[in-house]
């Protein structure tokens, strides 16, 4: 086949690329120009090279975020991946109370996530929140309960908020793998005399594998780039004893308006994100094989 | 090693029910023999499957008793019956290897670890899966998978038969043969009780010594595969069993002939005498290879008009109309094919007679 003369045709793919261009090259290309000037004013700046770079990556402020991070992700993984799976044990089968489960799980999912920040400032406040109250009533606690007086409630206190927010998604996600396992298994697992336990080790944890997969990508990412819920609830604090990534980012680049760093610090970010992506996106492919066989 | 008996079973999947229609099973009163094998055979839908779930233990049947060598185990669960059950598509622990997706039903019932080994490797011989033991289950093929679900039946000694849920649908033809010779092999073996569910006739009348053929819930007939042919006791045996099925017509009758829209087809005294006292529709039945076929009038002959023929290499289908009905007729090669008009003799030993389904007797 010969290859047409006509070269016109690349004019069709122009609509594509400009839309991708202001959707995510000329974003990707502004910030990568923050990066590398110092910006004193409009049109005063001047050119730094790594700098900024050099600078963050040297920033115990960052280091600490971003360990305060991994702590928070890692949190997040441990205590809702067994949660979740426990809930979708638990779940009917069968019956209206399946249908009132889900809905009951799903109702968190479905919260402005602002709004759930709200809601658990007002939820653990120790005048007239129910937890709050709640707990300081008990009078167990020296420091009395308020998410702002201590780094460890305020953790508490967050790590609450997201395990009721998202947990609900790890339970859906593996109430839809254990109900895709043909009854037919359980039956063989009757017959063969199995326990609880080697039923659940040995068939419906494997079977769950894909989705659990999937929850454990999607439950890393979202809480790696988590904003808005505790940036209502603590905004960072006490002093900066919740202040994660995303957080620590806005301070730099719209609150002291440092694009310089800014900018340095978001394309950090970016690769952090991005090469974790890729050890999921590896790791999924690899469970779709396995399943195959 | 174990008789099953079946007492007056009746199933139902609804918790009260009523009429006869919300039945899944509704009588079912048969002995299975120690040693047998035999093979539950009806379309999708009859019953197969609830009857042998409940034989197994999977179900607790509505009424009924079901007993073990006299011994009543209806109540029991399925891992307290010396039973093992194989399924539509193999079931796997794929987690494990093959050694130890047999030595599971053993450890779990406690079993020293030395026997286990002893007897998982004594069952990977017969089902010739020794060269997979360290492999991991879960990419073996299909036959493979399905013998090891095989396997982690007959690993324990105390199993008395097993059950069968239409064990080779996932399989390839070519490996079906196979497996179902395996599978015979090991019952000639064996000699344990096995209870074989499938809607595939052939798989039926190969594999079983005893065939069950069952229809929406009942068992219309039990005998061996060449009763089941020669003398179907109901219209639907005669239809399922065979190919082509039975042709029925429905008749009346005078004296000792049957009455088909005014053609006349001379009966057995004995099959007559039973129809005028027999209640109900009634039908004459009879197999295409038993139907004679001439281009010639012949004595007793019913015309009929051939509409087509069916070339299926050492035999031909050829279909007939009978005023408003098709009759199907089996020639062996080198007969020859009569073109249009053509008269179709009924032996009368051959012709049965069915009162509302059911055989006249």
């Amino acid at each position: 086949m010969d290859k047409w003369g006509n070269n016109k045709a690349w004019f069709l793919v122009l609509p594509v690329i400009v839309i991708v261009a202001f959707s995510a090259i000329i974003p990707l290309m502004t910030v990568i120009n923050y990066s590398v000037q110092d910006i004193w004013g409009p049109g005063q700046s001047i050119f730094v090279g790594t700098e900024w770079f050099k600078e963050v990556l040297n920033s115990y402020r960052l280091h600490d975020a971003l360990w305060r991070q991994f702590l928070f992700s890692g949190l997040v993984l441990l205590i809702e991946m067994p949660l979740g799976i426990l809930i979708a044990l638990a779940m009917p089968k069968r019956g209206w109370g399946v249908s009132a489960c889900l809905v009951t799980l799903a109702l968190p999912l479905l919260i402005p996530w602002n709004t759930i920040g709200t809601i658990w400032i007002i939820f653990t406040r120790p005048d007239i929140g129910l937890l709050g109250v709640g707990i300081n009533s008990l009078d167990l606690l020296e420091v009395p309960f308020d998410h702002t007086a201590k780094p460890l409630y305020a953790w508490i206190t967050v790590m609450l908020m997201e395990v009721w927010h998202w947990t609900p998604l790890v339970a859906l996600l593996a109430y839809a793998g254990l109900r895709a396992i043909p009854d037919a298994y359980y039956q063989a697992a009757k017959i063969d005399g199995a326990s609880a336990w080697s039923t659940f080790s040995y068939i419906q944890l494997p079977k769950m594998r894909g989705v659990l997969t999937i929850a454990v990508l999607l439950r890393f990412m979202d809480s790696f780039l988590i904003y808005a819920e505790p940036f209502v609830l603590t905004g960072g604090g006490p002093g900066n004893s919740t202040t994660f990534l995303s957080i620590y980012l806005v301070k730099i680049a719209l609150l002291q308006f440092d694009l310089g760093p800014g900018g340095a610090f978001s394309l950090i970010y970016f690769v952090i994100v991005l090469f974790f992506s890729y050890i999921f996106y590896q790791a999924l492919q690899r469970v779709g094989k396995g399943a195959k066989g | 090693m174990a008789r099953i008996e079946l007492n007056e079973i009746a199933h139902s999947y609804l918790r009260n029910p009523g009429g006869e229609s919300d039945y899944a099973l509704k009588r079912i009163h048969n002995v299975w023999d120690d040693g047998g094998g035999y093979a539950l055979l009806g379309p999708s839908g009859c019953g197969k499957t609830t009857l042998l779930n409940i034989i197994s233990g999977l179900l607790t049947p509505t009424r009924g008793r079901v007993l073990y060598n006299g011994t009543d185990v209806t109540m029991l669960p399925p891992e307290k019956r010396n039973i093992a059950q194989v399924f539509q598509f193999p079931v796997l622990y794929d987690t494990m290897t093959v050694f130890n997706n047999l030595a599971f039903p053993l450890r779990n019932r406690g079993i020293p670890e030395d026997e286990v080994k002893k007897r998982a490797l004594e069952v990977a011989e017969i089902l010739d899966l020794t060269p997979f033991l360290n492999q991991r289950a879960a990419g073996l093929a299909a036959d493979a998978k399905q013998k090891i679900s095989l396997g982690r039946g007959l690993v324990r000694s105390d199993v008395a038969a097993i059950l069968f849920d239409e064990p080779l649908t996932v399989i390839d033809p070519h490996l079906k043969w196979q497996l179902r010779r395996k599978l015979k092999e090991i019952h000639e073996q064996l000699r344990l009780t096995l209870i074989y569910v499938t809607h595939d006739q052939v798989e039926a009348l190969t594999f079983a010594d005893q065939v069950a053929v069952m229809l929406e819930g009942e068992i219309v007939q039990i005998g061996t595969p060449q009763d089941l042919y020669e003398n179907p006791e109901h219209t639907f045996v005669g239809y399922f069993i065979g190919s082509p099925g039975m042709n029925f017509l429905t008749c009346t009758l005078d004296g000792n002939v049957a009455l088909v829209d005014g053609a006349r087809i001379p009966l057995d005294k004995k099959t007559a005498a039973l129809g005028r006292k027999a209640r109900g529709k009634l039908e004459v039945g009879i197999r295409p290879m038993y139907l004679e076929l001439s281009s010639k009038p012949i004595k007793n002959g019913v015309p009929a008009h051939v509409k087509a023929v069916e070339d299926q290499g050492s035999y031909k289908i050829v279909a007939l109309t009978l005023s408003d009905k098709t009759v199907r007729v089996k020639l062996l090669e080198g007969k020859p094919v009569p073109e249009g008009k053509a008269w179709l003799g009924f032996p009368p030993q051959s012709t049965r007679l069915f009162a509302d389904g059911r055989l006249v007797k």
